[in-house]
């Protein structure tokens, strides 16, 4: 009982996240609304027992995903009211899509096959006694321990192609430099002037 | 089951290599771009190193890591000619980054990353390790084509090659899911076991092979999905195009040797059809495409799309020979396609900036008699005339489609090479019989000069002497696999 009105509620929300970041003019508001979404599709997941999915949810696409929006939205000047002047264009052929997909969906729904046929194909084991986080963890790091390793190596790659591709030192720009200045003394950095008045003093 | 010390011990290279990257991206970051060159030659001794750990790999071959990875002869065979190319290639590239003023340590950190993913694509025994290897090599391989980030060329050939290699990436990932999906396994021990039994009339299987086929053609540069590789090599700089054409090559077709014969033996009839298809069509559009080219990078890639189709006919073939024709062929395309690449980072103005046309080699004979003579060795080996060694390892090919009676594919391949010959031909034809050109700069680089010499030499008919050794390891390698 309680969890099919949780199932509901958070089922509801999904569908109101999803509608109102469509719906929204502002897109700051969008972008807003689409983290709501997120949030109640990891509570769905929690429902269906998969805690890590949700954490994932929350963590990569609200915490990294969501926020790069945020702050694309924000700080680009996309003209939004232009984007949205396409919209009439395009509407026959998001229709087409959007049947496209509907029927796909009904074909799943009906009941067709596809012929899955090899006997190795069977519901993932449910260990008893650990949750699915706990699980993961025990596979990646002793039978997947070589992919996990090696995605670790692919991760580095894209951060040294990230800076080889961007990184530019540019002149004339005054950074800090901590060494000299805990080395300055009084005496060097200081000096006693006597101006005289009415003509200002010359640094 | 094997130990994780086993395992990694089996893995000597990678590991050595994956050291490798952060020993020098740590001397790199404090040594600064003055490193380059002494980071270049350790880069290159860190390969020679991991090259002699080839050694531990015991004969009759072996999993590591719970069945992901595989060291066998074929691994050892390819993961040799991988190293030595990316060495060739690292070095290489010293006088033309100086020249350049995009002389940047990471360049041989990026190398040797993409060589440690190069490896673990030849080693692979899994979808999973597979697709990992793929996209280290590749994400490295985006990086170099950009790395000249200041000139428009270079930046178009790595947004070009990024966007397009993801799209592949991601075409083969779909296929994985697909083949994850109606077989229940990813490895390949388990593959060839599932897809020999019932799997291969399984419709969604099919489906699953042919994009991992599409996605692994993509990555070799085959047609249909060969368009970036013009503009790439055209874009990037020389050096990066030298290495573009020749190890990833070995590494990727490697891959789908093991691919196709290991995880889907069982499907042999199915996948002949695609690769035959795919053969064909490099072979010719790479022989008709070549024509009309005046830049001699974007001959030379047309060059590459049509001498995969040659290798092709070897897996099309599925035999023994077949395959023990492709690593020949593989190795010979090797010194072929860099030592063209050498002669072409030779073309440079009196002030040193980078030549790319063909007209620019016209009388080359008469102002630079050695750097043509290379030329024509290159030329007319790639063209397959037979005193040089370009003709063996195209024989090999057509040997074993003959002996698969795959007669049709024998004579497309044979008609393929003789209009391929036009355009090398061409080349040689304007090097030695057209009015000289302004010359070009002395050559700079006693290193890149002797590369020349040796690549020549074993090209020109004394190469022939290593016919023989060679075979026999491409046999051993190839026997290892079927």
């Amino acid at each position: 009982m309680i969890a099919a009105l949780a199932f509901y509620l958070f089922a509801g929300f999904v569908i109101l996240g999803g509608a109102l970041t469509i719906l929204s003019r502002n897109p700051v508001h969008s972008v807003l609304w689409l983290i709501l979404a997120f949030f109640n599709a990891a509570g769905l997941f929690v429902l269906l027992g998969a805690e890590f999915l949700a954490m994932i949810l929350v963590i990569v696409y609200v915490g990294a995903v969501a926020v790069l929006f945020l702050f694309v939205v924000m700080m680009l000047d996309v003209d939004f009211a232009q984007l949205r002047a396409g919209f009439a264009k395009y509407l026959p052929f998001g229709i087409g899509l959007a049947v496209v997909l509907l029927a796909e969906l009904l074909l799943i729904l009906g009941g067709g096959s596809f012929g899955v046929s090899s006997p190795a194909v069977s519901h993932a084991p449910v260990i008893a006694g650990m949750t699915n986080t706990q699980a993961l963890g025990s596979l990646i790091y002793t039978r997947y321990v070589y992919v996990f390793q090696a995605a670790g190596m692919v991760l580095l790659t894209a951060m040294i192609g990230a800076i080889v591709l961007t990184h530019r030192q540019r002149p004339g720009i005054r950074k800090q430099n901590i060494g000299m200045q805990n080395a300055r003394t009084p005496a060097e950095s200081t000096s006693k002037v006597q101006p005289a008045s009415g003509e200002g003093v010359t640094l | 089951m094997t130990t994780l010390a086993q395992s990694v011990h089996l893995a000597s290279v990678e590991a050595i290599l994956a050291g490798g990257v952060f020993v020098t991206l740590m001397i790199g970051v404090f040594r600064g771009d003055r490193s380059l060159v002494p980071l270049t030659w350790v880069v290159v001794a860190i390969m020679a190193l991991g090259g002699f750990y080839l050694g531990v790999v015991p004969a009759a071959g072996a999993t590591g890591f719970g069945g992901l990875y595989i060291a066998d002869g074929f691994s050892t065979f390819l993961k040799v000619l991988i190293l030595g190319a990316a060495a060739v290639s690292a070095v290489l590239a010293l006088p033309y980054l100086r020249q350049s003023a995009t002389a940047r340590f990471e360049y041989p950190v990026l190398l040797l990353l993409s060589a440690l993913g190069m490896c673990m694509m030849v080693s692979a025994n899994d979808l999973l390790s597979l697709y990992v290897g793929l996209e280290l090599q590749s994400l490295a391989a985006y990086v170099l084509a950009a790395f000249h980030r200041n000139e428009a060329k270079s930046s178009e050939a790595g947004l070009k090659y990024f966007v397009l290699g993801a799209l592949a990436s991601g075409i083969l990932l779909y296929g994985i899911s697909l083949i994850y999906g109606f077989t229940g396994t990813t490895s390949f021990t388990a593959l060839h076991a599932v897809v020999r039994g019932h799997g291969a009339s399984d419709i969604g299987v099919l489906f699953g092979l042919v994009f991992i086929l599409s996605g692994i053609a993509f990555k070799i540069a085959a047609v249909p999905f060969h368009m970036w590789t013009p503009d790439v090599y055209e874009g990037a700089p020389t050096p990066v195009a030298a290495f573009f054409a020749s190890a990833p090559k070995a590494a990727a077709m490697g891959l789908l040797l093991r691919v196709a014969i290991d995880a889907f033996g069982g499907m042999t009839f199915d996948w002949r059809q695609i690769v035959t298809f795919v053969s064909i069509a490099s072979m010719l559009l790479g022989a008709v495409g070549a024509i009309g080219q005046v830049n001699i990078k974007r001959l030379l890639a047309y060059s590459s799309i049509n001498n995969v189709g040659f290798a092709l006919i070897g897996l099309a073939a599925g035999t023994r020979e077949g395959v023990t024709g492709v690593l020949f062929y593989l190795a010979v395309y090797l010194a072929m396609t860099l030592g063209s690449f050498l002669c072409v980072l030779q073309m440079r103005g009196i002030d040193g900036e980078p030549i790319e046309t063909l007209a620019s080699l016209s009388g080359l004979s008469r102002t630079r008699p050695w750097l043509a003579a290379g030329f024509a060795i290159f030329m007319f080996s790639l063209a397959g005339i037979p005193p040089l060694l370009g003709f063996w390892p195209k024989f090999a090919v057509f040997q074993a489609a003959m002996d698969a009676h795959l007669y049709v594919l024998a004579v497309v391949g044979v008609v393929a090479s003789v209009i391929g010959a036009y355009y090398y031909l061409r080349v040689i034809n304007s090097v030695y019989f057209a009015d000289p050109a302004p010359t070009f700069a002395p050559a700079d680089s006693r290193t890149n000069s002797a590369l020349i010499v040796v690549a020549a030499v074993f090209c020109s008919p004394i190469g022939m002497l290593a016919i023989t050794p060679l075979v026999a390891a491409a046999a051993h390698a190839a026997a290892a696999l079927l």
